[in-house]
């Protein structure tokens, strides 16, 4: 896999705004078939990464590769032609339109000639429902307003919309942010699927329970500069955490483990992990499932989630 | 790219357990214009017991509110698509004014060929809302206050220019203009219906009515007007042409000002500086009525035909009736208010209804 050109490839990207240096001297691949985790906390530079990724900022410095040439994007639309998707946390859907209007709007299908040319909705329902179906999930109406919808069923429209028009790298902006357990395991699923269907997923997210079981190479941001880039098989979770925040999280990290353990072991079965393996790594942390209520308090004070 | 990937193998089906089938019925019943539907049938039912034995069932009577109706129905399609577009536009009642005037001017006070009069009238038209469009989408103002602006400026205009040409605010003589035969088979010819005349003007609301409703439910550019209105960057992040959309909009507004402009100058053989004063409340109202969310991204075309229906039963109605006019604009309000909290209500259904 890594003989072949890269999907997508930054080198030595720096990007200024005004005085601040947003970004300095980063360097990253994606290949297809493979999940790219950017991690970083609040400030990091995730943001302004994907922003020059998707075409919507330009790099002050460095060069953007696209299958192995070099290419210059004016606006997402350049990116979403060459094949570049971005989901964005907040702004996939819109919630009273129908999930088919949603899932078509700006691509429209059409039918007809002349002045009967005329927006396939017959069709635009029909691929609608079964590109959700492929996605696992069954769609009775396809004109439901997006609105009825979960937070991690809409992410998975959104996905599965830049699969279908011919995405081959997605970038997917704290798709789990928002979630739930339950809903982030969902959204991690699909991932999984977007990868077994040789697509580039590079996945932003602040929380690294989410990012180690499905990601497949780590890249860390910290205040604009890269710590570089991991194989999962070079790096543990731990380590990984550390990087990004400190280490001072892992009690409350290890509780939230055997928590997803516990309540998913569907999708870890879907990301070719075990339950029991996820519970192995929980006990390594030397935390049970349930602490008894009058065991010691851990030493943190905050109970807040990390980052 | 083909969606036939390797990616269903060995996947099983979600079902969703929580999701009930809905009923065909329940899916018509949340649809934006029911409300207006039902509040044709309640008026029109409520003017027939009280005002039946007046004239209002007569044909003749019919043919008044259709009238009435036409009118305001020809703004108010055009304004819901703009409002489903997430904008208003409150300059269309003094382009109403303006477009009458230009070709008053043009036709009466100078007795040129009234096709260059329309003309001019529909390029004036077009040109005000490409303005008022841009200056929307360029400023990021609320197209509220952009549009307060130019009503003033636009109904301003046309007393001052009008004064300045003729010395008066009442031009009339486009009876005696070139091409004044064929403009009025056009614009003002009357149909008879079991010896009732029905306006034209009629079919020419029915007939923005089907382009409306066409373009918002069978088209690209329909569907790019639900987009913006409900959220303009995500429609900007898949693609869509927001600003294109919007400018369009706007001149749509205004094209349809125009046409009512010249339905009217041709009729009255003249116009009036202060022509189509509060016809861009009157539009809001009959949209709002018809279902169409304030908001944006949410509304029917069918929906500002009947609120206009409505509009017109309501206003013939009252004078069917023997109530003093004046209480006209209280039934207004009062319609409006209730319109209103009917539409927030079926709306929740709408969002409740397939969980």
């Amino acid at each position: 896999m890594t003989t072949a050109t890269p999907l997508l490839e930054v080198r030595n990207v720096t990007k200024y705004f005004g005085s601040v240096i947003a970004l300095y001297d980063i360097s990253m691949t994606l290949h297809a078939g493979e999940v790219m985790c950017l991690l970083g906390d609040n400030g990091a530079g995730k943001s302004t990464l994907i922003k020059i990724l998707s075409g919507v900022h330009q790099p002050s410095q460095g060069e953007y590769l696209v299958n192995g040439r070099p290419v210059s994007f004016r606006s997402p639309r350049d990116a979403l032609d060459a094949g570049i998707a971005t989901v964005y946390q907040d702004l996939a859907m819109i919630p009273l339109m129908g999930l088919s209007r949603n899932f078509f709007l700006g691509s429209e299908p059409m039918v007809g000639w002349g002045p009967f040319r005329r927006f396939d909705t017959r069709r635009a329902d029909e691929v609608t429902r079964a590109e959700m179906a492929k996605m696992g999930i069954q769609v009775r109406d396809p004109g439901q307003p997006v609105g009825t919808l979960s937070g991690g069923e809409r992410q998975c429209v959104a996905i599965a919309r830049a699969v279908y028009f011919g995405a081959r790298v997605l970038i997917l902006d704290e798709p789990t942010a928002a979630l739930g357990v339950k809903e982030a395991s969902v959204v991690l699923r699909y991932i999984a699927q977007a990868r077994a269907r040789n697509l580039g997923v590079i996945f932003i997210t602040h929380n690294v329970h989410h990012a180690y079981p499905i990601g497949d190479r780590f890249t860390l941001l910290n205040r604009g500069r890269s710590y570089g880039t991991f194989s999962k098989a070079d790096v543990t979770r731990e380590e990984v955490t550390s990087m990004m925040a400190g280490g001072a999280e892992l009690e409350e990290l290890g509780h939230e483990l055997a928590e997803f353990a516990r309540t998913d072991a569907v999708a870890a079965r879907a990301l070719g992990k075990t339950a029991s393996e996820l519970n192995q790594e929980a006990r390594d942390l030397q935390v049970g499932h349930y602490a008894p209520p009058d065991a010691p308090a851990p030493t943190r004070t905050d109970r807040t989630e990390a980052g | 790219m083909s969606s036939s990937g390797n990616l269903a193998r060995g996947q099983e089906v979600r079902v969703e357990e929580r999701m009930v089938q809905t009923s065909a019925l329940r899916r018509l019943l949340v649809r934006p214009e029911m409300g207006a539907a039902a509040g044709s049938i309640v008026v029109w039912l409520f003017f027939a017991l009280v005002a039946g034995s007046k004239g209002f069932l007569t044909m003749s009577g019919t043919a008044s509110y259709l009238q009435v109706a036409a009118d305001l129905g020809i703004l108010a399609v055009a304004v819901a698509l703009l409002m489903i577009g997430g904008e208003f536009d409150l300059s269309i009642g003094s382009i109403i004014g303006a477009c009458g005037m230009i070709i008053a001017i043009t036709a009466g006070h100078f007795q040129l060929h009234i096709g260059l009069g329309i003309l001019l009238a529909f390029l004036f038209a077009l040109l005000i809302g490409w303005v008022n469009g841009t200056m929307v989408v360029r400023t990021g103002l609320p197209s509220f206050i952009i549009t307060l602006g130019s009503l003033f400026i636009i109904r301003g205009a046309t007393i001052g220019v009008t004064r300045m040409t003729t010395g008066r605010t009442q031009v009339g003589g486009i009876d005696e203009a070139p091409g004044f035969e064929l403009a009025q088979a056009i614009f003002a010819s009357k149909l008879t219906i079991a010896g009732a005349n029905f306006s034209i003007s009629i079919l020419w609301w029915l007939l923005a009515a089907v382009v409306a409703t066409w373009t918002l439910l069978r088209t690209r550019f329909g569907n790019w007007i639900f987009g913006v209105g409900g959220d303009a960057n995500a429609a900007r992040n898949v693609g869509v042409p927001v600003a294109r959309v919007k400018i369009t909009l706007f001149m749509g507004t205004a094209v349809a000002a125009c046409l009512v402009a010249v339905l009217q100058a041709v009729s009255f053989t003249g116009a009036d500086v202060l022509r189509g004063s509060q016809q861009e409340f009157y539009a809001i109202i009959a949209v709002v009525i018809g279902g169409t969310l304030l908001t944006g991204g949410y509304g029917s075309a069918i929906g500002a035909v009947l609120g206009a229906l409505i509009f017109g039963m309501v206003r013939q109605g009252i004078v069917f009736a023997g109530v003093d006019a004046d209480w006209f604009q209280v039934f207004l309000g009062v319609m409006l208010l209730v319109a209103v909290l009917v539409n927030r209500y079926v709306r929740k259904r709408a969002m409740e209804a397939r969980r």
